[in-house]
């Protein structure tokens, strides 16, 4: 009997039948696409993207050469060069380079950094024209650091609860 | 063909009018057809889309309307690449071989009572014929190709088509029978009185088998071995760029349109109105000029290739040869003389 | 010179043309292909007879499938034309001579006007109702019935035949047959066990 059965279903194909209407089903479902340079999906606080060396209030870069990100970098994507700064004689970087194509963005640098200098910033949109320039220097990350700041403030301002 | 050579013996003293107009008659069918395969090509990409939850492409123009034509601009700019060491004659003819049959078909399809290029009383002889002339190009593709991939795309696309060819033509033997005629106006005139006359109903075997056939035949999902693009890349046009893979879309495309109006003459009643024979709605619907009828019926066999398409996964080479050979063959086989004694007790409505 | 012998002479041409270079091209792929183009000028020929049927079926069965199924083979095959040609030379007169017997034998047939086209004048066209598949098929199914038949029965000894001289009884390669596996359920193949433990513990 069973046999018969399995006969006929197979004959009327029974099993592709199921197949189309679950499909089908999904034809008139609502649909997921989100129309991105049009629309963007909310980021969280958390989102590691584009580095940024951030400043104190009163303008004085926070780094302090300590090098725990050049140590702790996984992938060996950041170069540091220590020197006492002309003037204060101040412990301050001379060379702070992040090569973006190196960098797997784990956020290890932000999480090490004692002073919050080195950040991962929400920017994801960034591309490069040209070979080497996907070497951020420090000009560069401190110039994201300054035009993002109040971004940068407000992340870590929401996820400071949770840390 | 048949006719057309001789109309055109008799019509001698002065030929020139007669090419002319039927030069005119093939361009107003060929048009269509280059339209409509643009269309179905955006058409998949929606509704595979919409399928998947997705929305498919919308930024072309309006909705993405102007999307094919972008397609093809973009198609036609791309450098054509022969390969080293490939036959370069055979690798350019390749495509031209697949895509005229795809177009030839068309000659004797009827879109209308007496809407017809060219009335043969071979009609679906002629149809069987050219369209097993398309596995040709792809053949050949695969051969001149130089390359393994292309090579093996072929093989199984032969071997695919040849099988699925012997299924097809017996459940065409079932429509012949049925109506009694080769020509496809009168297949469709033998069905006529209700959506029960037509020949779905006592041939619903072959019905299902035609067009899954006909699926296996334009090499579409699930039955795309010959492309395969997760195994053999993209099978026997892997090679191909630019217009001679476009002169390959759109004689697959063609093939499906034509495989779907095909199943729709034969076994739906072609042009003839669903609601013929309802008392209200018949006579409601009668001012419907019947190719509406037939497009409605052949575009919804075209919505299922596309969501067999998003559906089904691939079968798998030795159960496509054993669908074909070992369940498609017997079981027209043994409709057919079913369908044979049915004509011959003259059961009605069909056969009386 | 009318219209259909400008057709004929079209096809025909085409057709000595294709069928020469079946014989004397060198790759066993074109000379395949040119076959085909014979076939399909053939059936152009064929169709100004009037015998439509016989010219599509012709298209049908050997471009459609015979020829598919010899490119398939060819395309597969890897000759080497060079030992074939080896003997040419001292062949060369034997063949000469065979070939020579054979143009003679034709040309005595051919002489004793059992051909020319006085012998086979044209059949002129059938009336527009004639349907030569009609025809074709009531004249096998009555006159020539018994031949027709017979040859229906060899041709299924060929094919029954072909089979048992290729079937192997014994596979030595693994085999799933579908049909088997489509059928396979959760029953069949996991076996729930309930491993004694030690479930005394402290």
């Amino acid at each position: 009997m069973n046999k018969v059965v399995r006969y006929f279903k197979s004959l009327l194909l029974w099993e592709l039948i199921q197949g189309l209407r679950l499909t089908g089903k999904y034809l008139f479902a609502k649909k997921i696409t989100v129309q991105y340079p049009d629309e963007k999906t909310p980021l969280s606080p958390r989102f590691r993207g584009l580095h940024a060396l951030r400043r104190y209030p009163n303008g004085e870069e926070r780094c302090i050469a300590c090098k725990l990100c050049e140590a702790v970098c996984p992938a060996l994507a950041i170069t540091i060069e220590a020197g006492p700064r002309e003037g204060d004689g101040t412990r301050r970087t001379t060379r702070y380079e992040i090569d973006l194509f190196k960098c797997i963005f784990c956020g290890f640098c932000e999480e090490s950094c004692p002073v919050d200098s080195i950040v991962e910033t929400d920017i994801f949109e960034y591309h490069f024209e040209r070979r080497g320039e996907q070497i951020m220097d420090k000009q560069k990350l401190l110039a994201i650091g300054d035009k993002y700041e109040d971004r940068i403030a407000r992340n870590r301002q929401l996820d400071a609860k949770y840390r | 063909m048949l006719d057309g050579i001789q109309e055109l013996l008799r019509g001698l003293p002065e030929p020139l009018g007669y090419v002319v107009w039927t030069v005119a008659k093939i361009l107003a069918i060929v048009l269509p057809i280059m339209i409509a395969v643009a269309y179905l090509t955006f058409a998949e990409r929606k509704v595979i889309g919409y399928i998947q939850v997705r929305v498919g492409p919308n930024r072309v123009g309006p909705r993405g309307w102007l999307q094919p034509i972008a397609d093809g601009v973009k198609l036609l700019f791309k450098e054509t690449i022969v390969p080293t060491n490939a036959n370069k004659f055979l690798f350019i003819i390749a495509p031209v071989l697949t895509f005229a049959p795809s177009i030839a078909a068309w000659a004797v399809v009827p879109f209308d009572d007496g809407l017809v290029l060219s009335n043969i009383d071979a009609g679906l002889l002629y149809i069987l014929a050219i369209t097993s002339v398309g596995v040709y190009g792809v053949i050949i593709a695969g051969w001149a190709s130089n390359s393994k991939y292309a090579l093996l795309g072929a093989l199984r696309s032969a071997a695919q088509i040849i099988s699925y060819e012997i299924a097809m033509g017996f459940a065409l033997v079932g429509v012949i029978l049925a109506a009694g005629s080769l020509n496809l106006t009168t297949i469709v005139e033998g069905q006529q009185g209700s959506i029960f006359h037509w020949y779905w109903l006592p041939l619903l075997p072959l019905f299902l088998i035609y067009f899954i056939s006909g699926v296996a035949e334009t090499n579409r999902a699930p039955f795309d071995v010959a492309e395969g693009e997760s195994e053999i890349v993209a099978g026997f046009h892997v090679e191909y760029s630019a217009m001679t893979f476009s002169v390959f879309f759109l004689a697959e495309y063609a093939n499906m349109i034509l495989i779907s109006i095909l199943t729709a003459i034969m076994f739906l009643g072609g042009w003839l109105s669903p609601f013929e024979g309802i008392p209200v709605l018949g006579e409601l619907f009668e001012p419907v000029p019947g190719i509406v009828w037939l497009l409605l019926k052949a575009g919804f066999f075209l919505f299922l290739y596309l969501w067999f398409r998003a559906t089904f996964p691939r079968y798998r080479y030795d159960q496509i040869m054993r669908l074909g050979w070992k369940v498609f063959i017997p079981i027209t086989i043994v409709w057919l003389l079913v369908v044979g004694a049915a004509v011959v007790a003259g059961i009605g409505p069909w056969f009386d | 010179m009318t219209f259909e012998e400008l057709v004929f002479y079209f096809f025909s041409a085409i057709l000595v043309f294709a069928a020469t270079m079946v014989v004397f091209i060198k790759k066993p792929v074109h000379a395949a292909l040119y076959l085909v183009l014979a076939f399909f000028s053939s059936a152009g020929v064929w169709l100004l007879l009037d015998a439509e049927f016989l010219a599509i079926t012709l298209v049908l069965v050997y471009v459609g499938a015979v020829m598919v199924l010899f490119l398939f083979v060819v395309m597969m095959l890897d000759i080497n034309l060079s030992p074939l040609r080896e003997g040419f030379a001292r062949y060369l007169p034997a063949g000469l001579l065979i070939g020579l017997v054979v143009l003679a034998e034709l040309a005595y047939v051919y002489t004793r006007d059992y051909f020319g086209p006085e012998r086979f004048p044209n059949p002129g066209h059938h009336p527009e109702d004639y349907s030569n598949t009609a025809e074709l098929g009531s004249r096998l199914y009555t006159e020539h019935f018994l031949g027709f038949e017979l040859a229906a029965v060899i041709l299924l000894v060929a094919i029954i035949a072909a089979i048992a001289l290729t079937l192997r009884p014994k596979r030595m390669s693994k085999y799933v047959r579908p049909e088997d596996q489509v059928v396979i359920t959760r029953k069949g193949r996991v076996k729930l066990v309930d491993p004694k433990t030690d479930k005394t513990e402290g």
